[in-house]
């Protein structure tokens, strides 16, 4: 058996990994959550068609996977993001964003997105080729470099979101549409609008989580599940609709998760946390990293 | 004490004859749908006790529903107790897990009320699964042949037989009906619906609303899992599919077509989606569209489900 | 919300109501039209077309077909003509439950075979013996076997978990090693193969080192590999669900080229084409196959047959699309099972429900079956008292991207002692 110094190098790597595809699908929610106030459970689903959609771009792009894997990083968010614009003008908007009903209409399309995945890309799991392949060796185990280059993108990215919500003007109509609806139509922004654009935008973080992460796993109909699920723990330990509580959690979670199941059964971690959730919802509901927020 | 709502008591009576009478008049096939369609709706109605009357959404009722599933299943697995009293227990499971589960959710509101309920249940279903050396995990527990039938004050009543199962089931459901109608058509009813309306309101009124809803939550679980401890004895297995989210969504999706807050719109709404359901499978396996598009429909233009939207066109009562 | 003129919209929903009632209340319009007893043998067919059994289900309808129409070409069973009545259970128990009702009291089915995920069998089962319906299992489960069920219900092609993994054992505690680690789903299928196969390998001398129980839904694996231990001779994989290319893959990104021998179910590889470059790592590993999924060099005349009615190529993958790769080592069982039904019909006389009782005694006394086009997955023994068949197992090692067998079972290697006796019970 392995010592335990390099058994938690490698619980530490694969926490990482996990850590940073689960902040971006986690951003998604947040953001949604944050600025619209409504829970989106077809999430995962968003995650699942962007791997799916790094698959179909295997198919169509001749030449090296890594072409493939750029037009897919571009190509498979875009349509992402247009079907979820699509989704909120044609139902989130007529129900006004009430947040039950919300939860109830994407209940439905995710069994909608589910089910015509399945008629379309089929039941069996499909693997996509990484861009690149190479093991990084140590003296104990072998380590995927491509898995150390999804942390990069990751961090990247959400670098980017962060500039994007802080600096620029749109982060700025975001943010004071997140402040307080009503004044923000009176200003003049066009609330329906930047719904309508953050939900596509969360859509778009999800599905670049999926592409991320289809070399290593494989695109499948069902695999939206369980990234909707931690999403959820990450977004509610975060603190409900807080960016930087969401990374924190994140990374907690994440690492937390590899190090559990390092010591405990898998499904004992998992039971752990998601009871965590609920523990903190119910005692500390502003989450353990958020400031009081009203929700 | 005086008799509330009268239209709609005469109403569940027919309702019930008229049950009673379908089963000499349906082919096999159909009363035994019924037979299902009614343990099911007893789940809708347990749910529909906290989310139509006191608005309370919960995403995690299969918690309620798998207690009392494992709570009879189990007892009488392992124990051989008999069916009567495997019911009871998982009565007195549900009733237990849901106070429990009540005291801690209820803290919590609106969308937080939504995932705490989730993140329990989905605990709840790990554990079946975790345990699996006792529950069977996914793969479950086939009750033995003992626990196929009982005797009682002198009868012996058969589960194996079709109409002794389908009375039993209607017996249950009738009684729920009752107990039911006479919660929400009376004071606490009334409570139920003040805390619906306007939480901080009835607290200004100088009641409890954390005790009404705690009420609300436990008479709705404990329900939810004398459906769950129905069925599993039953249908004579007991599996953790039933602990799972999906289980949930259908109390949901049951109640919200049928009409929440009406006292009849969860039955309603079983047997829609059920029959629904049976019918497109043999045709199409895109049926799972065909409820998201439901699901989304009804929310778009029928948020109030059918019974919901008929009360309130035309007859008010019916709630 | 739009205004409408309140009576055009009182009738109008009154009619969508009435009409909704209508087609729900009609029972099953398209099965009922021909439902009349005496003039075909109806089979009910719950395969699971969605749900996490998808790639299984459409494979098995596929097989079901094809056998249908070679068994109709010949005429039929008794000289009426079969027909299938094809379900979705959605791969769930509760789903498996109704529809066995359905077929029992709507469709009128004679008998209901098809059923492979254990959790949808093992809740289908007790219903089917309460209905009196025949209930033919295309599955591996060992509650069969075990005594877990009733006298309806049968399993007359594949054989069960407990006699698979008894009868490798010896094989590879003598050419692969003694000292083995088991990684398996972490649920009762999962368990059915851990405690085989620790008893099994220490009837052989062997030890089980390490067994690694991984939740079903696990999308990663790298976390798991440090519970192998150095002295390990032989991984034993049995993982089903669909990330099992990325479990290969952290396989070999952590062993690299050291391993240890690797020995694996095909359960997980079913309708995935082993010759990828994600699956490179298993070249030179072993498998079980029920039934071989690439042709081999003394193929027999029989999976010949097989496959060009099924539709398979020399590869295993559909001949219409050599991307759609079959689940080749199960799905003879719905094949085999078919023919097995109608021996035991054209035995009995069978014309309808009447003689249902003697078709299943029928069944119970059939010794076995010979390696014919209706048995191309070879000889087996059937087990009158148990309900189980007893058959070759293959281990096949993967040589240049594709499966070639290695060494083929006796069936005597799979025998085990009894542990039920179904005839016993009564009807």
């Amino acid at each position: 058996m392995m010592d335990l110094a390099p058994y938690l190098l490698l619980a530490g790597l694969e926490g990482l990994v996990m850590a940073s595809v689960l902040m971006l699908t986690a951003l998604g929610l947040s953001l949604v959550f944050g600025v619209m106030r409504v829970v989106n459970v077809a999430h995962g689903e968003f995650y699942m068609l962007g791997a799916v959609g790094a698959w179909a771009c295997a198919q169509f792009v001749p030449g090296h996977p890594a072409l493939a894997f750029c037009v897919a990083l571009v190509v498979a968010p875009l349509l992402v993001g247009m079907l979820a614009y699509l989704a909120d003008w044609a139902i989130l908007k007529r129900i006004n964003y009430d947040p039950e009903g919300t939860i109830v209409s994407t209940i439905g399309m995710l069994y909608i997105i589910q089910q015509l995945t399945l008629m379309s890309f089929g039941p069996d799991a499909r693997a996509v080729d990484a861009p690149f392949y190479y093991t990084i060796r140590t003296p104990w185990f072998g380590y995927s470099s491509y898995k150390l280059f999804t942390v990069v993108m990751a961090l990247v990215l959400v670098a980017g979101l962060w500039v994007m919500l802080k600096r620029s003007k749109w982060g700025l109509v975001m943010r004071a549409t997140q402040f307080d609806r009503e004044t923000a139509q009176n200003f003049g922004i066009p609330v329906n609008r930047v719904y309508s654009i953050v939900f596509a935008i969360g859509a778009m973080l999800a599905a670049i989580g999926g592409v991320l992460v289809v070399p290593n796993q494989q695109a499948h109909y069902l695999m939206g599940g369980d990234p909707l699920l931690l999403s959820f723990v990450v977004v509610i330990v975060g603190g409900l609709g807080s960016i930087p509580g969401t990374i924190a959690a994140a990374i907690l979670i994440g690492m937390s998760d590899g190090l559990l199941s390092v010591f405990f059964s898998p499904t004992a971690a998992k039971i752990f946390s998601t009871l965590l959730v609920a523990f903190v919802l119910v005692f500390k509901p502003e989450g353990l990293f958020g400031r009081s927020n009203r929700v | 004490m005086t008799l509330h709502n009268g239209k709609l008591l005469a109403l569940c009576v027919v309702t019930v004859i008229v049950l009673f009478v379908l089963q000499f008049v349906l082919p096999p096939y159909l009363t035994l749908a019924l037979t299902r369609i009614l343990i099911l709706s007893v789940f809708a109605m347990g749910y529909n006790m906290l989310m139509g009357y006191t608005g309370l959404l919960s995403l995690g009722h299969a918690m309620f529903f798998a207690a009392g599933l494992y709570a009879a299943g189990l007892s009488t697995y392992y124990w051989g107790v008999t069916l009567p009293v495997a019911f009871l227990l998982g009565i007195i499971g549900a009733f237990a897990v849901s106070l429990v589960i009540g005291l801690l959710a209820l803290r919590t509101q609106a969308v937080s009320f939504m995932i705490v309920t989730l993140m329990f249940a989905q605990a709840g279903y790990l554990m079946t699964l975790q345990f699996t050396s006792i529950t069977g995990g996914d793969q479950g527990l086939t009750l033995p042949t003992d626990a196929r039938s009982f005797g009682l004050f002198g009868f012996v009543v058969d589960m194996t037989s079709d109409t002794a199962r389908f009375n039993l089931a209607l017996l249950i459901f009738t009684v729920v009906l009752g107990v039911l109608f006479a919660i929400t058509q009376g004071p606490l009813g009334r409570l139920f619906v003040a805390v619906r309306e306007n939480e901080p309101r009835t607290q200004m009124l100088g009641f409890d609303t954390y005790a009404i809803k705690l009420t609300a939550f436990t008479v709705s679980g404990t329900i939810s899992g004398t459906a769950g401890a129905l069925y599993g004895l039953m249908f004579g297995y007991i599996g953790s599919s039933f602990a799972g989210f999906q289980n949930s969504i259908e109390a949901l999706l049951y109640t919200l077509i049928g009409g929440p807050g009406t006292l009849l719109g969860p039955l309603l709404g079983t047997a829609v989606m059920t029959m629904l359901i049976d019918r497109l499978s043999g045709i199409t396996t895109a049926y799972l569209i065909v409820i998201g598009v439901l699901l989304i429909v009804v929310n778009l233009w029928f948020p109030k489900g059918i019974l919901g939207t008929i009360r309130d066109r035309w007859l008010g009562w019916l709630k | 919300m739009r205004v409408m003129n309140k009576g055009q919209n009182r009738r109008s929903v009154l009619a969508g109501l009435a009409g909704t009632g209508l087609l729900l209340a009609s029972p099953g319009i398209i099965g009922r039209a021909r439902a009349q007893a005496g003039d075909a043998i109806r089979l009910g067919a719950p395969f699971h077309r969605t749900g996490i059994g998808a790639s299984y289900g459409r494979w098995y309808e596929r097989t079901a077909n094809a056998a249908l129409e070679v068994i109709n070409a010949g005429g039929g069973i008794n000289g009426m003509p079969v027909e299938m009545i094809v379900e979705d259970d959605g791969t769930d128990p509760k789903r498996g439950v109704e529809l066995i009702e359905k077929f029992s009291a709507e469709h009128k089915v004679d008998a209901v075979f098809g059923h492979l995920f254990s959790h949808v069998a093992a809740a289908t089962a007790p219903r089917a013996g309460e209905l009196k319906m025949p209930y033919f299992l295309c599955s591996e489960a060992h509650t069969l076997a075990a005594g877990g069920f009733n006298r309806y219900c049968f399993q007359p092609s594949i054989s069960d978990v407990k006699s698979q993994v008894s009868s490798m054992a010896p094989w590879i505690s003598e050419n692969l090693g003694k000292k083995i680690t088991l990684i398996y789903p972490d649920y009762a299928f999962g368990y059915d193969h851990r405690d085989n196969m620790t008893a099994a390998i220490k009837a052989q001398g062997g030890e089980v080192v390490a067994d690694i129980a991984i939740p079903p839904t696990e999308t990663t694996f790298t976390r798991y590999m440090p519970r192998i231990p150095f002295n390990t001779e032989v991984i034993y994989h049995v993982m089903v669900g669909p990330a099992v290319m990325t479990f290969v893959k952290e396989l070999g990104e952590h062993l690299g080229s050291n391993r240890p021998e690797i020995f694996g179910f095909i359960d997980s590889l079913e309708a995935v084409d082993i010759g990828i470059p994600q699956l490179e790592y298993l070249e030179g590993t072993h498998f079980w196959e029920g039934h071989a999924r690439y042709a081999q060099a003394d193929q027999t005349e029989f999976d010949k047959f097989y496959r060009e009615k099924v539709g398979v190529d020399e590869n295993g993958a559909s001949v219409d699309d050599a991307r759609d790769i079959s689940t080749y080592a199960h799905m003879f069982s719905v094949w085999e099972t078919l023919f097995a039904m109608k021996q035991a019909m054209e035995m009995a006389d069978y014309k309808g429900p009447d003689q249902k009782i003697a078709f299943l005694e029928a069944m119970e006394s059939i010794e076995g079956f010979e390696a014919s086009n209706e048995f191309p997955q070879g000889e087996k023994l059937f087990n009158g008292k148990t309900h189980q068949a007893f058959s070759h197992q293959n281990i096949s090692k993967v040589t240049d991207g594709k499966l070639d067998v290695v060494y083929r079972t006796s069936i005597e290697e799979t025998l085990y002692e009894d542990e039920t006796d179904y005839t016993q019970m009564s009807f």
